[in-house]
């Protein structure tokens, strides 16, 4: 199922501007890679150039290389829309579909890709995700009021359950726990320590605290300089990073005495 | 926690010196405006009789200046000047809104009043064949006929094509050919009526050499048509959030079945409308009928052969015939172009509701 992620020699454009330059990194699977660094550093950018979301933005173009398991993303014939089928995505805001139900909305990746799959098959596979989500108990007696009646922490959920429904093999999360409160925040925490055993898992956090629980290695990318493409600093493992990194920028960044 | 607000409340209730300002100002009581607008009407109904104005809207723009003069004299005086530039602008926009409805209202009026007269369910279900013009009698039925039909193709041609094209310039279009696109569909906007109906004329009856036909003014209908329907379309598609088009992506769903199962489904409701109120705008179009559908007094449910007649092509030559009989028959055919665009309106609310993304109620 996982898989595992080989990044060499990344940049990405807006239009002429460079947001990220040369990045190479592995993720290994069955692991939670956590990237931290300043506003603005292209950890966004740099996710969504793992499963080819970067070039849905007008101007968006990559170079270099991701390799997923030996296949390069960006190869001549790769098709963008079954690297999104491979590699799922949680986003900052939750953005659950409004014109669907709780239902619809899981159900939503084999539903819209016109994956014939029988009720009781797509049943199962909503609560399985809804379990997975840790959304199950609260919403199993509402599947079929909308989507986004629920809180902001459980539409977040549902958007996991969403992005989980279609069995990626790589999860990359934007921040997804920006706009939660501590306690749903801790679910999903939970929930990523859950989905570790089966998928390859990628969050950006601005929360020191969150990498070091829920990530077995963490990344650092920050800014040369103010117009200056963003660069990872390094990456290790979070205990290491955390208690000796071997970079001084790094340090800095953790205890705070940044900028 | 409760400890702290225990020890608060006496502090606060102990009198504590008062601030040399206020937050409670003296206001107008509620009724004020009410009262002020029924003043306003009295007065101006006394100036015009007095005056001997005959036009009685000099009466109510009399009126009108009276009560948004008052209303800002009394306010500074009661409320001070701040509040009295509130009030201005709010009777400033009341009394525009009362000038835009008046129009309106009296048209509705009038149309009811006399239309009623003659509009019965005989002329609901006869034509003008075999009737004198002069005469009472006949009816509406071929020209509600030709109404639908006309309208019906011209909607059948014009919607998927003002879709596509807004779904074009918003989804996919980029640099040249979208600015092109744009620009077309603004002038084509400011495109009069009788010039689309020319158009036509010119080519499809002059030089392909086609008889008139309901078909040809359906044509004409949606030239005029199209830009409406691309303009309302592309603003309701702006609406919908790029975060759902990520959402839907990011899923591995491919950009076509994005825009058909999500873009298109949340914007629906605003899509219908905007296409109803397309329709209602060229349901009321005279010029290229006359032009093209050449007008008829009796019932052709063939849209595609011969002349047909239509709702407001039958208003102009009932009006122009200039006799008793045929004002009622225009007044009630107005009545019932009216009512036509009417349900129109109401189904579109009723679509727009009906298909709102259900949102936290
Ligand atoms: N749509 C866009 N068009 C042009 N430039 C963009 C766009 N999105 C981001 N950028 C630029 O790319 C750079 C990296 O942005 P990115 O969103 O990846 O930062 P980030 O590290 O995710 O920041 P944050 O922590 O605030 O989310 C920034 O300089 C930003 O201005
Ligand atoms: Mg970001």
């Amino acid at each position: 199922m996982a898989k595992r992620i080989d990044v060499s020699g990344l940049s990405a454009f807006y239009g002429a501007h460079k947001a990220i330059d040369d990045i190479s990194m592995t993720v290994e699977p069955r692991s939670v890679t956590a990237f931290i660094g300043p506003s603005g550093c292209g950890k966004s950018t740099f996710l969504r150039t793992l499963n080819r979301m970067h070039e849905v933005t007008p101007g968006g173009r990559v170079e270099g290389k991701v390799l997923l398991d030996d296949e390069n993303l960006y190869g001549p014939g790769v098709d963008p829309v079954s690297v999104r089928r491979t590699v799922g995505m949680v986003f900052q805001r939750p953005n659950p579909f409004p014109t669907m139900s709780i239902y619809e909305n899981v159900a939503a990746g084999l539903r819209l890709n016109g994956t014939r799959v029988r009720k009781s098959e797509l049943d199962a596979v909503v609560e399985k995700s809804l379990q997975g989500a840790n959304l199950w108990k609260e919403v199993k007696d509402r599947l079929d009021k909308p989507g986004a009646g629920l809180s902001g922490g459980q539409q977040q959920r549902l958007c996991i359950a969403r992005a989980i429904a279609v069995e990626p093999q790589v999860l990359l999360m934007d921040e997804p726990c920006s706009a939660l409160d501590p306690i749903s925040t801790l679910a999903i925490e939970d929930l990523i320590g859950e989905l570790k055993e089966r998928f390859t898992i990628v969050i950006v956090t601005h929360n020191m605290q969150q990498a070091a629980r829920v990530s077995d290695r963490t990344a650092f990318f920050n800014l040369a300089g103010v117009g200056q493409p963003g660069r990872l600093v390094e990456i290790d493992e979070t205990a290491r990073i955390f208690s000796n990194p071997s970079v001084q920028a790094t340090e800095d960044y953790i205890s705070g005495r940044f900028g | 926690m409760s400890g702290v607000t225990m020890d608060r409340t006496p502090v606060a209730g102990s009198g504590a010196p008062q601030p040399s300002y206020s937050l409670r100002q003296p206001r107008l009581p509620r009724w004020t405006p009410a009262a002020l607008a029924a003043a306003a009407v009295a007065a101006g109904t006394g100036i015009g009789l007095g005056a001997g104005l005959s036009s009685h809207m000099q009466w109510g723009l009399i009126a009108a200046l009276l009560y948004v003069a008052a209303m800002y004299v009394l306010a500074t005086r009661v409320e001070g000047r701040r509040q009295a530039k509130d009030r201005l602008a709010t009777s400033l926009v009341w009394v525009c809104f009362v000038l835009a409805v008046v129009p309106l209202v009296s048209l509705v009026w009038e149309t009811i009043s006399r239309g009623v007269k003659v509009l019965d369910v005989d002329f609901l279900t006869h034509s003008m064949g075999g009737v004198l013009t002069i005469r009472p009698g006949g009816g509406v039925y071929h020209a509600i006929i030709g109404t639908l039909e006309q309208v019906g193709i011209a909607t059948a041609i014009a919607a998927p094509l003002g879709l596509l094209t807004a779904i074009y310039l918003v989804e996919y279009g980029r640099g040249r050919l979208a600015k092109a696109v744009t620009f077309f569909v603004d002038v084509m906007t400011g495109i009069p009526s009788i010039v689309a109906g020319l158009f036509i004329l010119s080519f499809w009856i002059i030089m392909l050499d086609n008889g008139y036909s309901g078909f040809a003014g359906s044509m004409a209908l949606a030239i005029l048509m199209v830009p409406v329907v691309v303009r309302s379309t592309e603003e309701m598609l702006k609406l919908v959030p790029n975060e759902l088009r990520e959402a839907s992506l990011a899923l591995g769903v491919p950009k076509w079945r994005t825009i058909l199962k999500v873009v298109l489904p949340t914007a629906i409701g605003g899509i219908a409308t905007g296409v109803m109120l397309a329709v209602a705008r060229i349901a009321g179009e005279t010029a290229p009928i006359v032009l093209l559908v050449f007008g008829s007094q009796v019932i052709n449910n063939n849209p595609f052969d011969g002349a047909q007649s239509s709702l407001p092509y039958y208003i102009y030559e009932q009006w122009a015939a200039g006799n008793e009989a045929s004002y009622d028959r225009a007044w009630a055919a107005a009545l019932v172009l009216i009512a036509f665009v009417m349900i129109l309106n109401l189904v579109a609310r009723g679509i727009a509701r009906w298909k709102a993304p259900q949102s936290s109620r």
